[in-house]
């Protein structure tokens, strides 16, 4: 792959002169073709940072042979706030918030795999109905999240409705956590022993309400959008990612299990109460763009199922352990990971007995999703590439961090 | 001089219609939008933000003139201008009753699509000049798909003119009055179903609207061929759009949907009525391209190819043959 970055950056958008013959930016091969000798060039498009579907600040640097992409490079770095080494100068009660920072779209799960980090390093007993709750917001947040990519994947294709209806959805879903934790992102929700607080009655209710309707709402979004010949026609075999693939670029949720490969952090190492939940791993065949559509439109079936299960079995009892105000964990190495919306979270927590980490590694895994585009894109067309990236659903706040 | 005197009032007329079109179809659209998307869309200038649209026409007129560097200077600017032109023309023949119309063509029909046709000149212009790479993708698709669309467009209105024997599209209007067996309005759409479906599909095309608004593409080309473009020249683009659509549903209510006239209404009632009638019908039109614009997904371009030259063109070929035998068989000294 040829690297277009130089080229791009003292190249910008519309410099002068860029389209007349013999004018070829530095760095751009022309390719003679044979018809008079006309020689044609091939075009490379800055899509992003500033763009309306660059899912943030991602960029592309595309370079087109007239519609179809020839080669992708994925440029990244836009949104870097240096989250790891701050977390090196903060006490482990404060890495949660630093984690909302990172996938703002799902910060329960960002939260939860800082606070498993900080519990399995200072050993500490979190209380069932804080399990249970952690699994709760999770789900309701995993909803919200899919919902949030249902939308945007929609308007990625050009259905701007389906970014609305979505919106209707993530509305309730976002009130219920508001209710719950007092914020609609940046929850500050989980912490080491426990979390913030009980669920309320308020929020319960209004649970109770939205999981009655939430079933015949993904159907109707499944009917307009995927049921749209339109779309199938656009996500059908397009951006396959095959089970190698895959493997090799190290996707996790359900970008893998789009590709046939059952894993899934909650089933395979369970924490939080997922141990006791019943719930189905849904799976791609081919790996697709309308697989990973597939996968997550069920995922968000299996997630209301077990936010049904969870209001039902919460256990009483407290919300938080026994943990001191500064934590100071013996030395030592953890790695925890988590099943977030886009996949595995992991934090890798390095302690030498202070009250701050020494190392605090995160894992996202957008930023591995975000790799395979390099991959999948080349070949398709211009309108492919939007619609991938909306398909493997990345967020650069994590990518970034 | 005279004749450019004689000329100036329906000039001004279509103008006015124009322009007061565009802003009521803005409302319309951001309202209508609004709905669809669970919104209530403007609210806040004016009743129902019922003054929305004039506070933005003020805000685009005022807005800094930016010509971008690079750009090709004449070409940028004349491109809104050879956009919009074409859209003004376009309501010369268009008939609101059967009096009521700026000009009687006994070619209107052809004339209408004619300078129709004008528009994506401007669009092709203004993406080339631009100095844009979205601007120009856009401009490329937006010719391309004129060429594909264009066929079936009008392959998809001969059938009516066959019956009719006429390109007056008062005499179109003329034909579709009155009932079948007492019962069925004699509207084109009833007869000629499949060249309707045709028509919708291309006009969709025609009108760069969603499902088919790849020249504009905003989630791929940020705003296509219109990238570059700000303030009153973005204004005209904008507004030569809207008033594209309020022609294309004039033309699909003057085929298919017999234009002015209603069945079983006396004439009595209806000719004071008839502008209205017409109107209505032409908004009841654009609701729907509304309605598919707030609802489907784009279309991708190789997609879009395939279905104007595989499928549209050999269906309107083959149901123009179809149609011309028929009539030939059932009235070979014409219909009309």
């Amino acid at each position: 792959m040829t690297d277009l970055r130089d080229t791009v950056l003292t190249h910008a958008l519309q410099a002068e002169g860029t389209f007349g013959p013999g004018k070829a930016p530095a760095g751009i091969k022309r390719i003679p073709k044979g018809v008079d000798g006309l020689a044609t060039e091939h075009l490379v498009v800055n899509i992003g940072p500033q763009h309306p579907s660059t899912h943030g600040v991602l960029r592309l640097v595309a370079e087109l042979d007239g519609e179809e992409v020839v080669n992708v490079e994925v440029a990244v770095g836009y949104l870097h706030r240096g989250i790891e080494k701050l977390g090196e100068h903060r006490r482990y009660h404060q890495l949660g918030t630093l984690m909302d920072r990172g996938d703002y779209v799902s910060g329960i799960h960002c939260e939860l795999a800082a606070a498993l980090a900080t519990e399995q390093l200072l050993d500490v007993e979190v209380p069932p109905k804080a399990q249970w709750l952690r699994s709760l917001m999770g789900e309701i947040n995993r909803i919200a999240s899919h919902m949030v990519w249902f939308g945007t994947f929609g308007l990625d294709i050009g259905a701007m409705g389906q970014f609305l209806y979505a919106m209707r959805e993530r509305e309730a879903l976002v009130d219920v956590l508001e209710s719950v934790t007092g914020q609609r992102m940046m929850f500050n929700y989980v912490r080491p022993g426990g979390v913030l607080d009980d669920i309320t009655p308020d929020a319960e209710q209004k649970l109770r309400t939205f999981m009655r309707t939430i079933d015949a709402y993904i159907d109707e979004h499944h009917a307009l959008l995927g049921g749209n010949e339109i779309f199938q026609k656009r996500v059908r075999g397009v951006g396959i990612i095959d089970r190698d693939t895959a493997l090799s670029f190290a996707l996790t949720g359900a970008n893998l299990r789009a590709s046939g490969i059952p894993y899934d952090v909650r089933r395979d190492k369970p924490y939080s109460a997922y141990g006791e939940l019943d719930f189905d791993v849904p799976l791609g065949a081919t790996g697709d763009a309308w697989d990973r559509y597939l996968v997550r439109m069920e995922e968000m079936r299996q997630a209301a199922r077990m936010i049904g299960q969870c209001i039902d079995g919460l256990p009483e009892g407290d919300v938080m352990a026994k943990v001191p105000k500064v934590l100071r964990p013996p030395a030592g190495e953890v790695y925890a990971c988590v099943e977030s919306p886009r996949g595995e979270v992991g934090v890798h927590l390095v302690s030498d007995g202070s009250d701050t980490p020494y190392r605090f590694h995160y894992r996202a895994p957008s930023l591995f999703a975000m790799q395979v585009l390099e991959e999948i894109i080349p070949g398709n067309l211009l309108a492919d590439a939007i619609m991938l990236v909306g398909s493997v659903d990345i967020v650069l706040g994590e990518i970034d961090r | 001089m005279s004749a450019v005197l004689s000329a100036t009032p329906p000039v001004l007329a279509a103008i006015g219609l124009m322009l007061v079109n565009g802003v009521v179809l803005i409302y319309m659209l951001r309202k209508v939008l609004g709905h669809l998307h669970l919104r209530l869309g403007p609210m806040h200038v004016g009743p129902k933000g019922i003054v929305q649209t004039t506070a933005d026409v003020l805000k685009l007129l005022s807005k800094e003139d930016i010509k971008p560097n690079g750009v090709d200077r004449w070409m940028y600017v004349l491109a809104p201008v050879i956009v919009f032109v074409p859209s003004l023309m376009a309501y010369a023949a268009l008939p609101f009753s059967e009096t009521l119309r700026i000009t009687r063509l006994d070619t209107g029909l052809l004339y209408t699509f004619a300078v129709l046709s004008l528009v994506p000149l401007g669009v092709i212009m203004a993406g080339w000049s631009s100095a844009n790479k979205y601007a120009l993708i856009g401009a490329l698709r937006a010719a391309a798909q004129q060429v594909a669309y264009e066929v079936p467009l009008l392959l998809s209105v001969l059938p009516v003119v066959m019956i009719v024997g006429s390109l007056d599209l008062g005499e179109i209007v003329a034909f579709q009055t009155g009932v079948w067996m007492g019962v069925v309005p004699r509207w084109f759409v009833l007869l000629l179903l499949p060249s309707f479906v045709i028509f919708m599909i291309s006009a969709l095309c025609e009108l760069n609207q969603t499902p088919f608004d790849m020249s504009e593409a905003e989630s791929e080309l940020v705003s296509g061929f219109a990238t570059e473009y700000s303030s009153m020249k973005f204004g005209l683009i904008f507004l030569s759009e809207f008033s594209n659509s309020f022609v294309i549903s004039a033309l699909a209510v003057t085929l298919f949907f017999g234009g002015w006239t209603l069945p079983f209404v006396p004439e009595s009632i209806l000719v004071p009525i008839a502008p209205i009638v017409f109107v209505t019908k032409t908004y009841i039109g654009i609701f729907v391209f509304m309605w598919i614009r707030g609802t489907l997904p784009r279309v991708r371009i190789d997609h879009l190819m395939n279905l104007g030259w595989k499928w549209l063109i050999p269906t309107s070929l083959a149901w123009l043959m179809l149609v011309g035998v028929v009539v030939k068989l059932v009235a070979p000294g014409g219909v009309g």
